[in-house]
């Protein structure tokens, strides 16, 4: 009998660290899909980034290195520039990306380096212990900001998708979330359209998912889904923000 | 192949080029920018690789990436740029990658000056990043060596599996000398499917490779410095560099420079030598390994009265002279870190001073 449904070959046998209602292991396993599925697993290399998926080689199959804090478009554009032939992706958190890492991914994005950037939001920092994050909600409690997001003080989440679409250089900036089943598809869609992108040598592309993080929010993690449904959707729109086409 | 006029940063450039290094990023910087602007021309004739970065910081990581997928690579700054990429050299240090920076260096602190200087000395030599490691330090005192140097930059880096570094300062970058290339420092790079994130298609191979620096256990973490303090060693051991001068003489002192600052001290020896005064001079071609061993023979030697640590700086190289010494001779440090190099005379001056 035929196999309808199975675990990505690009996806290792390790037990994830996640802690319960993340969402990187669903990110995971639609990046080891899209790997699969354009056969590409063996001329792969991601970068890990400095956050909760400080460890992603340890559960996607594939040649790894490690970055520093925020610096993993510099290093995919280093690998990319003198091995074009490899698939190249960045997979980084908004702390990472959005805070300490912005001028990597603006200059990287706006020279139309052709490697796939995987961005995960979820408005805070997680593996440090739920700081503040520039895309933490208005009035949002964090760590570091006990009292809530105060926007006269810090100013407003930045939009990362928005901000890198404004670019002039052509690329495929895209916004999707996996809070609930009716997304995945659809994120799934993007990040495969993303690799295809780059196995055609035609631009830079960015994927960032919408995620939550039940631990460092307070919540459940069903709490979590509505919160963000309710917050953050509204503020980070889904959606294809640019295309090369 | 004859010798040909060059400028220092150029030469350095083309020595890259000659050595088997096609890959380039850099950010511009004075006084070493002529580096940029030479492989920006020079790189596209030979199917290499030249990019601009946006930063330094930037570009210490582009090179970690090309470095951690298998493939020759360099930089080149000056000292304000060498501090921006120190985070990415911590990082390739820890990963165990090779690459070649080049330093030239420029007064400081802060933006400091553009003329010559020694005053990233502890920077290149004691670590200048977070962490426990070093650099393979190789200071050229003119632009045929830094040519050699630079050479033999590439498969030093693949060997230990560690950056090297040369430290030149902008006299070595902007003067012109006749330079040659020789042959025998060309080199091919060495296999890397062992350990670099290449693409397991290119070493037709079912197991990833995994570049990176973080080992959370304390155990494996301790191995590690371990195995990089093996390497340090045997950096002492196998590449330790450096030029005894008139040595072989009953000098009545003893000077330790090297670099730019070494040239002068070589003409003031020979001035002095001339007036009946032996001085003989220890010149480290290596900063990292140092050459301590030598340093201590020749400073007690019986005749040698006084040891003379001459540089570009405020007193850098001097600790470890002095570590080199052991309390055997007294030893003085003379210099400037303004951007003017003393001249013959003064050192002349100075060596009379203390016999």
């Amino acid at each position: 009998m035929a196999k309808t449904f199975q675990k990505p070959e690009s996806l290792t046998d390790r037990y994830m660290h996640y802690c319960p209602g993340c969402t990187h292991g669903v990110i995971h396993r639609l990046v080891a899909e899209a790997i699969d599925e354009l056969g590409i697993r063996k001329r792969t290399v991601g970068i890990a980034p400095v956050g909760c998926a400080v460890m992603v080689y340890d559960y996607i199959a594939c040649d790894f290195q490690e970055a520093a804090h925020g610096r993993a478009p510099a290093m995919a554009t280093g690998i990319k520039r003198v091995r074009p032939d490899l698939i190249v992706f960045t997979y980084q958190g908004d702390g990472d990306l959005a805070s300490i890492g912005m001028g990597e991914i603006v200059h990287a994005a706006n020279r139309g380096e052709k490697f796939t950037t995987i961005f995960v939001n979820n408005a805070i920092y997680g593996m440090t212990g739920g700081q503040m994050a520039p895309t933490t909600m208005p009035g949002q409690k964090t760590t570091t900001s006990p009292m809530g997001r105060n926007v006269d003080e810090v100013g407003m989440p930045i939009r990362i998708a928005e901000l890198l679409s404004s670019l002039v250089t052509p690329g495929y900036i895209t916004r999707q979330t996996v809070i609930r089943p009716k997304y995945i598809l659809k994120a799934k869609e993007a990040i495969k359209r993303a690799f295809a992108y780059q196995v055609e040598g035609k631009c830079f592309s960015l994927v960032e998912v919408v995620s939550t993080c039940p631990t460092n929010w307070g919540m459940t993690p069903v709490e979590a889904v509505d919160w963000a449904e309710k917050t953050m959707l509204p503020y980070y729109r889904l959606g294809d923000f640019k295309t090369p086409e | 192949m004859g010798k040909v006029l060059m400028k220092g940063n150029e030469a350095i450039a083309e020595a890259a080029v000659r050595a088997g290094c096609l890959n380039y990023f850099a950010y511009p910087i004075t006084p070493q920018s002529e580096i940029a602007e030479y492989l920006s021309r020079r790189l596209p004739e030979v199917g290499g690789v030249f990019l601009q970065g946006e930063s330094e910081v930037a570009v210490g990581y582009m090179i970690f990436g090309a470095s951690g997928c298998g493939q020759r690579v360099f930089t080149s700054t000056s000292s304000p740029g060498f501090s921006l990429m120190s985070e990415a050299v911590s990082y390739i240090t820890g990963a165990e990658c090779p690459a070649v920076f080049v330093n030239i260096v420029r007064g400081g602190p802060g933006l400091g000056g553009i003329l010559p200087s020694q005053a990233d000395y502890f920077q290149a030599v004691k670590g200048g990043g977070h962490g426990d490691y070093h650099l393979l330090v190789m200071a050229p005192d003119g632009v045929q060596e830094a040519v050699e140097m630079m050479m033999m930059a590439f498969p030093l880096a693949e060997k230990y599996r560690n950056p090297v570094l040369i430290l030149g300062d902008g006299l070595i970058g902007q003067m012109m000398e006749p330079v040659e290339f020789p042959e025998n420092l060309r080199s091919e790079p060495t296999n890397k499917d062992d350990w670099a994130s290449n693409g397991m298609a290119t070493r037709n191979s079912d197991t990833p490779n995994l570049v990176k620096s973080l080992f959370l256990d304390p155990r494996a973490l301790n191995d590690h410095n371990l195995k990089l303090k093996a390497k340090y060693e045997r950096m002492m051991r196998e590449d330790l560099r450096y030029e005894a001068y008139n040595a072989d003489t009953d000098y009545q002192a003893l000077i330790v420079s090297f670099g730019t600052m070494s040239r002068v001290c070589r003409t003031a020896i020979d001035a002095l030598k001339r007036q009946g005064i032996e001085v003989g001079m220890i010149r480290p071609q290596t900063l990292f390994p140092f050459p301590e061993k030598a340093i201590h023979e020749a400073a007690i030697r019986p005749s040698c009265k006084v040891v003379l640590s001459i540089e570009l700086n405020m007193g850098q190289m001097l600790e470890d002279v002095q570590r080199a010494v052991l309390g055997e001779r007294p030893v003085h440090w003379h210099g400037n870190a303004g951007g003017d190099i003393p001249s013959p005379e003064d050192i002349m001056d100075l060596v009379k001073s203390f016999l």
